[in-house]
């Protein structure tokens, strides 16, 4: 029953969609369609949340008699689609209520509005798709929407080919999806999901399928390689569909991974999980060594969605690998883990690009180098960006640390695998996610430290002001929630039971019921875990200090100049830059992986000209798997231009000779 | 009765296929234009042989209108354009007879080849029926190919219809209105392409396509 309530939410999100067209141009059409957006996505929430607490073994089943005739539109709400639904819904009400803000200051809102309840329909109908024809058009629905929305701002030439590059990757991940979904329905062409579940794919096949949904999903999840598209793509949309596009669709790709990898495929070998691992492995580092090198600030952020797409693949290869070797109890702690991490994820990224999204408001600026000495002109913002940095970089007491310290739980379980492969590949990941998780910190200090702190670079950071009432009030909504995730993991955990138990067959021990609200993945004398203590302690030191410097001290406040190091020099733009931080860092790892180079470029004595250190980055992954690709379409093109131009006569022998061709091929084939 | 039935089925289909032939090697459009009034005719009763023996009456108004439509007003409208032109004269064949019969005959080899190995267990008369309308199909593609002539391409157009119109009548529960309605795009093809002829023919003073093609400015 539930899934056909979810479905009048979906139908009323679509019904918003011509509604949005007749408001386009009206003043109170943005208000009316946000709201309505986040009413409905709301409920749809409370939907999805009421599904994941009563599940029971019973799913919610419906089949509707559109799309294909012979198979009809199934839906269907189990415990996975639940939570996935709830990420979903979650930040589609955040961000409606961030929009309800934000979008009064759109200058094109016809271009936006139409498309938004739309995409939101799709990425509800993804999760809730029970065949592949659905699952199929739904997600081709959600990539043309959400292209809609990155094109919505086209008069930026850089947003066309943006959206250029989305659309290809897009259309190719379909594709790879299609043809997995063609292997796993066989040659009886069963495309409900029930039927490929019944049916197991045998070894050879099941590891293509493995293939091609890795290639599918994870093209839409940014997975390195097939990541090109998202750090274009996702900062070109207006800001609060970028926390959609970052924060929840590669979520609905995750689930798509998760969907057909753990669900539909049948038991994993054990070394599908090395592929997924490394992969994880590889973009988890890459996406933050890519952050770090950029100075925009919504692209760092899409590129730590890279980054954090890697951590939840490592989860899910882990949970494979125990999967495949019969730990269920290590399977369930590592799929947890990535589970969780897709929830936090979705938070702390709507949250930061929330706030990208009110610094780009207040002054126009993407460019970190034209930012800085925000947190006096934007203080509340300042504080939920940095609740986000503080989540993001995976530091107690906010979510961010339980979900990768949940992944690191998992992988010291790694030495009891038997199979020496995955017993040297698991701590090879390990150090890669730990070096990420690092780096990762790095570059929020770079994020946080030059936007909004240190002086103002230009006069619009200067003359910035505190955005409005209800983007705050998103922001603060997604900042209280990363901490309750933090400092009450074991509740979260517990919801994420019945998900676990469905894909793996059993789920981690009950958390809710450990003495002090602590978390114990495996055993007490193994590790625990308790944000509640580490909060109230740091609580209780930080008001101690400050108590103790402002009272024992002298209370006398003073504001006086920087110290300028002795060269008095009222130009801010001496300050310490985002370059000028990332430096070390791209000097250890830019200078192999992008080919960084830096070019000093000193006058001669007596010129009044100024020096020049210029950067050179280059990105060797689009140099080696996009530049060649896209040669050699250019090279076929110009080789096949001449077929444009036969006769009537040879167009008719081509026709013939191509029929003929395939009558012999049918004459001849065995 | 069931053998002769089937004999004779064969024996139409396959005349079918040898007046194909026969088009393929014509190179004077009136005489070819004659043989094509004999390939709908053949059709005609083909079709009409098919009602019989299926019991199907709707079939014998596929044959009626296979035979006032194709045997009469499309030849004979035919005829009057080729007057109009005065292109009775012109003789046009790109490859010539020979290889052309050669290339017709490997095509029969081939339809016979596909058609009796996928309809193994299906009625004889329909496998029969079928093969030969595949040969007829392929042959008015091939007869479009080697043409350089527009009037002899629109003929061989109709002849591989008249194929397809065999296969459809061959099937046992093949609805009217396919019949008809295949019918009816034929015809308006033919109106179509007879009133392209004029035009080429008002602009180029030929109806010869090579014209078209050095109006683009190709290379030949």
């Amino acid at each position: 029953m539930m899934v056909v309530y979810a479905l009048y939410g979906v139908a009323a999100l679509l019904a918003l969609a011509p509604i949005a067209i007749a408001l386009g141009r009206s003043p109170r059409g943005s208000g009316v369609i946000y709201g309505a957006s986040l009413i409905v996505t709301l409920t749809l929430g409370m939907i999805a949340l009421l599904n994941l607490f009563e599940y029971s073994g019973g799913v919610s089943v419906v089949s509707l008699p559109l799309g294909l005739p012979w198979l009809g539109a199934h839906f269907r709400i189990d415990a996975l689609a639940a939570f996935f639904l709830v990420v979903v819904n979650l930040g589609g009400a955040a961000a409606s209520l961030f929009a309800l803000g934000y979008g009064q200051h759109e200058d094109s809102p016809q271009r936006v509005l139409p498309f938004y309840p739309a995409y939101l329909a799709a990425m509800n109908l993804v999760v809730m798709a029970d065949d592949a024809f659905s699952f199929l058009v739904s997600w081709e629905f959600m990539s043309l929407t959400s292209w809609a929305l990155v094109i919505a701002h086209h008069q930026l030439r850089e947003n066309l080919r943006a959206g250029y590059v989305y659309l290809l990757m897009a259309s190719f991940g379909t594709l790879a999806l299609l043809l997995a979904f063609g292997l796993l329905a066989g040659s009886d062409g069963n495309y409900a999901f029930d039927a490929i579940r019944a049916t197991h794919a045998s070894g050879g096949l099941a590891a293509l399928v493995l293939i091609l949904v890795l290639v599918g999903a994870g093209s839409k999840a940014g997975v390195v390689p097939l990541h090109a598209w998202l750090p274009l793509a996702h900062p070109a949309a207006p800001s609060h569909v970028s926390a959609l596009m970052s924060g929840v669709m590669t979520k609905v790709a995750v689930y798509g991974f998760v969907r057909i990898v753990f669900d539909l495929l049948g038991p994993p070998d054990w070394w599908w999980s090395m592929v997924v691992l490394g992969v994880g492995g590889i973009t988890a580092v890459m996406g933050v060594l890519y952050a770090l090198m950029q100075h925009d600030l919504k692209r760092l952020l899409a590129y730590h969605t890279v980054e954090n797409i890697g951590i939840i693949y490592i989860g899910l290869g882990l949970a494979l690998a125990f999967k495949a070797h019969d730990m269920p109890l290590a399977a369930a702690l590592a799929l947890t883990a990535g589970l969780l991490h897709v929830f936090n994820h979705s938070i702390f990224k709507s949250l930061l690009f929330f706030g990208a999204g009110a610094v780009l408001n207040a002054t126009g600026e993407r460019d970190m180098e034209h930012l800085g000495g925000l947190i006096h002109r934007m203080p509340q913002t300042a504080f939920v960006f940095l609740v986000g940095c503080v989540a993001i970089s995976a530091l107690p007491p906010l979510n961010g640390f339980v979900s990768e310290w949940l992944t690191f739980q998992a992988i010291l379980l790694s030495p009891q695998l038997p199979s020496w492969g995955l017993k040297f590949l698991v701590p090879a990941v390990g150090a890669l996610l730990a070096l990420s998780a690092a780096l990762a910190a790095a570059c929020f200090v770079k994020a946080f430290g030059v936007t909004f702190l240190g002086r103002a670079r230009t006069p619009a950071a200067a003359g910035a002001r505190e955005t409005d009432t209800n983007s705050l009030a998103a922001m603060f909504f997604l900042a209280a929630l990363c901490l309750v995730a933090g400092i009450l993991p074991g509740f979260f955990i517990d919801a994420l039971a019945p998900v676990t138990k469905s894909l793996v067959g059993i789920s981690m021990p009950h958390q809710a019921g450990v003495e002090w609200l602590s978390i114990v993945p495996i055993a007490e004398s193994r590790s625990s875990y308790n944000g509640l203590l580490v909060f109230i302690f740091i609580v209780f030191s930080g008001t101690f200090a400050a108590f103790a410097i402002h009272r024992l001290a002298s209370d006398k406040l003073r504001r006086g100049p920087a110290w300028d190091c002795g060269y008095p020099d009222p130009n801010p733009a001496t300050q310490y830059t985002a370059s000028s931080f990332a430096q070390p860092i791209r000097r250890v790892y830019g200078t192999s992986v992008f080919l960084a180079r830096e070019i000093g470029e000193m006058p001669a004595p007596g010129s009044t000209l100024p020096a020049r250190l210029t950067v050179e980055l280059r990105d060797l992954i689009w140099d080696a798997a996009y530049a060649p690709v896209a040669a050699g379409v250019g090279y076929a093109t110009e080789k096949l231009n001449s077929l444009q131009f036969l006769t009537i006569r040879q167009y008719l022998s081509l026709v013939f000779a191509a029929l003929v061709l395939l009558l012999l091929v049918l004459a001849i084939w065995p | 009765m069931r053998g002769l039935s089937f004999d004779i089925a064969h024996m139409l289909a396959g005349s079918l296929v040898l007046v194909s032939f026969m088009q393929l090697y014509q190179d004077r459009l009136y005489a070819l234009l004659n043989i094509y009034a004999l390939h709908a005719l053949i059709l005609a009763m083909s079709v009409a042989w098919q009602a019989f023996v299926q019991d199907a009456p709707h079939l014998y108004l596929t044959a009626v209108i296979a035979l006032v439509f194709k045997a009469i007003v499309i030849p004979t409208a035919l005829h009057k354009i080729i007057v109009k032109l005065g292109i009775h004269r012109e003789i046009e064949t790109v490859v010539g007879v020979g290889p052309a019969m050669l290339l017709g005959m490997g095509l029969v080899a081939l339809s016979m080849v596909v058609m009796l190995r996928v309809t193994a267990k299906a009625d004889p008369l329909a496998r029969e029926d079928l093969a030969f309308a595949l040969s007829v199909v392929l042959l008015g593609l091939l007869m479009m190919v080697t043409r350089r002539n527009a009037v002899s391409q629109v003929i061989g157009f109709m002849s591989l219809e008249n194929g397809l119109v065999l296969a459809a009548t061959g099937a046992k529960g093949m609805p009217l209105v396919v019949e008809i309605s295949v019918a009816f795009s034929v015809l308006i093809a033919f109106i179509v392409i007879g009133i392209f002829l004029f035009r080429i023919r008002e602009r180029f003073d030929t109806v010869d396509v090579q014209a078209l093609d050095r109006f683009r400015g190709e290379r030949r």
